[in-house]
């Protein structure tokens, strides 16, 4: 019996298969399709302190092997969230869940992370700082090392869940922000959030999406993801969430391989709503045919030196 | 609800029945679809993102589509042939909601829209409800189903814009000025003809919108249009709209506004 087991920050999950946030709602919507309770986890939508409608439409446009989105955060708000989603969805989901938190400033997230202290069933706070940031001209709090730290070190204080703070690929060098958010107390990074892209209707002349960009995600991500997971692999001593472009058992493996302990899958969910489960059912054979016992064994071994 | 079960379907037959207008019968389990008006989510091989189509017509082993080719993905999709076997997902979306006391309710389509709405006119013959059929295309060449409308014992009346077939009028040209007897819509075209139907219709009724999206089941919030009831999803809390919750922005259906507090908002995942 393959062992597929993985532990992040004291919480040991069944397997590291965590659907990404913006893609798996608040599990709602998946709960026909299977039973959730396979999971390892999943990651909610990026729910704001006030609910947000989010951006013009159109917001999704398709691209070769992958789509672009600029829905802009669109969610019910954190108090729907803490008053009817949590307590109710031992009802589809009987694990611990990761929430994913977004704002405009260090106040929402500090303010977000603090209401959900109370609850037994978030194992992780996933803090979304890929988010516009009102107080620095619009820049992300992910695109600068001393932003990045600032938002860790409040969110830190305000709550006694392990946070792994949610990186943006969009920057120069992601390790050394990475490095920023592990010296700043983060427990763990999860990465990578969408690039920004766009695409162009050729009738019309103009920029498909309306918000004019957006950020591109699925399958063809997944090298960039790979690259951005080794990098912050060799730059810190926290557990990775590596996501971005995974859609099979495969691309799992070389996700861990790359250094993650654990595995999201976001886009792939939209065109395939069965592919978490899917991936479980092909793991073990998988796991046989590249001779791997213990899944956890394989996070971080394309490095030269694999940590303990 | 069950498990629902990943759909492998067969293609049974893949024709042209009007100019970019094509029927496609998929023989597959047809379980989870509960309502005329929802649709189906196709693959296609070679694109990311599958392809949203409503459900014509359906029965227990077979559903009917009926497509407009408009951009690449419904082009690959006319190409396939008998025999060839289809990733769908089917039974998405509310759908059209058969109301109860209506008694002579109006269907009105629009080009493209008017396949939901054949299913809707067997679902009311079932119920054994009369009605009245308005059908608007452009052109002659454009004007698909006029018979199978009639074949269920409808009173269709047909109209183009050049006149080249039936009435030479917009379809919503008649709720103005023809004495129509009515006392309930059910509606699916474009945008500026919904709005049309809903400023000149005297009743109630639901209307089909569509939107871009990438799920099709409420996940990615790619869809969301506003209403008076707050925010829904086109493809899981439509795309059937009852006409006293709807929002108009123009000749368009209310959509999210840019946010008032960050300005540029990034994408997210």
């Amino acid at each position: 019996m393959p062992d597929l087991s993985v532990t992040l920050s004291g919480w040991k999950l069944d397997n590291p298969l965590i659907p990404a946030s913006g893609t798996f709602g608040y599990g709602e919507e998946y709960k026909d399709f299977y039973d959730l309770n396979v999971l390892g986890s999943f990651s909610c939508k990026g729910t704001t302190p006030e609910p947000r409608h989010g951006n013009p439409q159109p917001r999704i446009a398709e691209s070769e092997s992958g789509m672009l989105n600029s829905v802009g955060l669109q969610n019910p708000g954190i108090h729907y969230v803490v008053e009817k989603v949590l307590p109710n969805m031992h009802q589809y989901f009987r694990k611990p869940i990761i929430v994913n938190i977004g704002g405009n400033s260090i106040d929402d997230f500090v303010y977000s992370a603090g209401l959900l202290d109370a609850f037994d069933n978030v194992g992780i706070i996933e803090v979304n700082i890929s988010c516009p940031n009102l107080h620095d001209g619009g820049v992300n709090f992910a695109s600068k090392a001393e932003s990045a730290a600032e938002v860790t070190r409040a969110v830190k204080a305000a709550t006694k869940k392990p946070i792994y703070m949610k990186l943006s690929p969009n920057v120069s060098s992601i390790a050394e922000i990475a490095r920023a958010c592990e010296k700043a107390g983060a427990d763990g990074i999860s990465l990578i959030n969408t690039i920004m892209g766009m695409r162009i209707n050729l009738r019309t002349r103009r920029p498909v999406l309306a918000n004019t960009a957006g950020g591109l995600s699925g399958r063809a991500v997944l090298p960039v993801a790979l690259w951005m997971v080794y990098q912050v692999y060799e730059a810190v001593d926290i557990p990775i969430m590596g996501m971005g472009g995974v859609f099979n058992a495969w691309s799992v493996i070389e996700m861990m391989l790359a250094g993650a302990t654990a595995v999201q899958i976001g886009a792939e969910n939209l065109r395939n709503p069965f592919v978490c489960k899917e991936i479980l059912d092909e793991m073990p054979s998988v796991m046989e045919q590249l001779n791997i016992e213990r899944l956890a064994d394989m996070t971080g071994a394309a490095h030269p030196h694999q940590k303990a | 609800m069950l498990n629902r079960k990943k759909g492998t379907y067969t293609v049974l037959s893949n024709r042209r029945i009007a100019e970019n207008i094509y029927e496609l019968i998929l023989d597959g389990y047809t379980g989870f679809i509960t309502a005329p008006g929802q649709f189906v989510n196709v693959a296609l091989p070679g694109f990311f993102l599958r392809r949203p189509i409503s459900i014509c017509d359906y029965d227990d082993y077979s559903i009917t589509l009926v497509y407009k080719t408009v951009g690449r993905g419904t082009k690959v999709l006319a190409t396939t042939t008998a025999g060839q076997k289809l990733d769908v997902l089917t039974g998405f979306g509310n759908g059209y909601h058969i109301k109860p006391g209506i008694q002579k309710p109006l269907l009105i389509g629009g080009g493209a829209g008017t396949p939901p709405l054949y299913g809707l006119a067997k679902a009311l013959n079932r119920n054994r409800i009369k009605y009245t059929v308005l059908l608007g295309f452009n052109r002659a060449q454009d004007a698909f189903y006029y018979d199978k409308f009639q074949a269920l014992g409808a009173d269709v009346t047909l109209c183009t814009l050049d006149g080249s077939l039936g009435i030479k009028a917009q379809a919503t040209e008649l709720l103005k000025t023809e004495d129509l007897d009515y006392d309930y819509v059910y509606a699916c075209g474009p945008e500026a003809m919904l709005r049309i139907i809903y400023d000149f219709s005297k009743t109630d009724g639901q209307y089909s919108f569509e939107e871009h999206m990438a799920c099709g089941f409420g996940a990615c919030m790619g869809c969301t249009c506003r209403t008076k009831g707050g925010s829904k999803r086109i493809c899981k809390d439509g795309p059937v709209l009852y006409k006293d919750e709807i929002l108009w922005d123009g000749d368009s259906l209310q959509r999210p506004e840019e946010e008032p507090a960050p300005g540029k908002e990034e994408a997210h995942a």
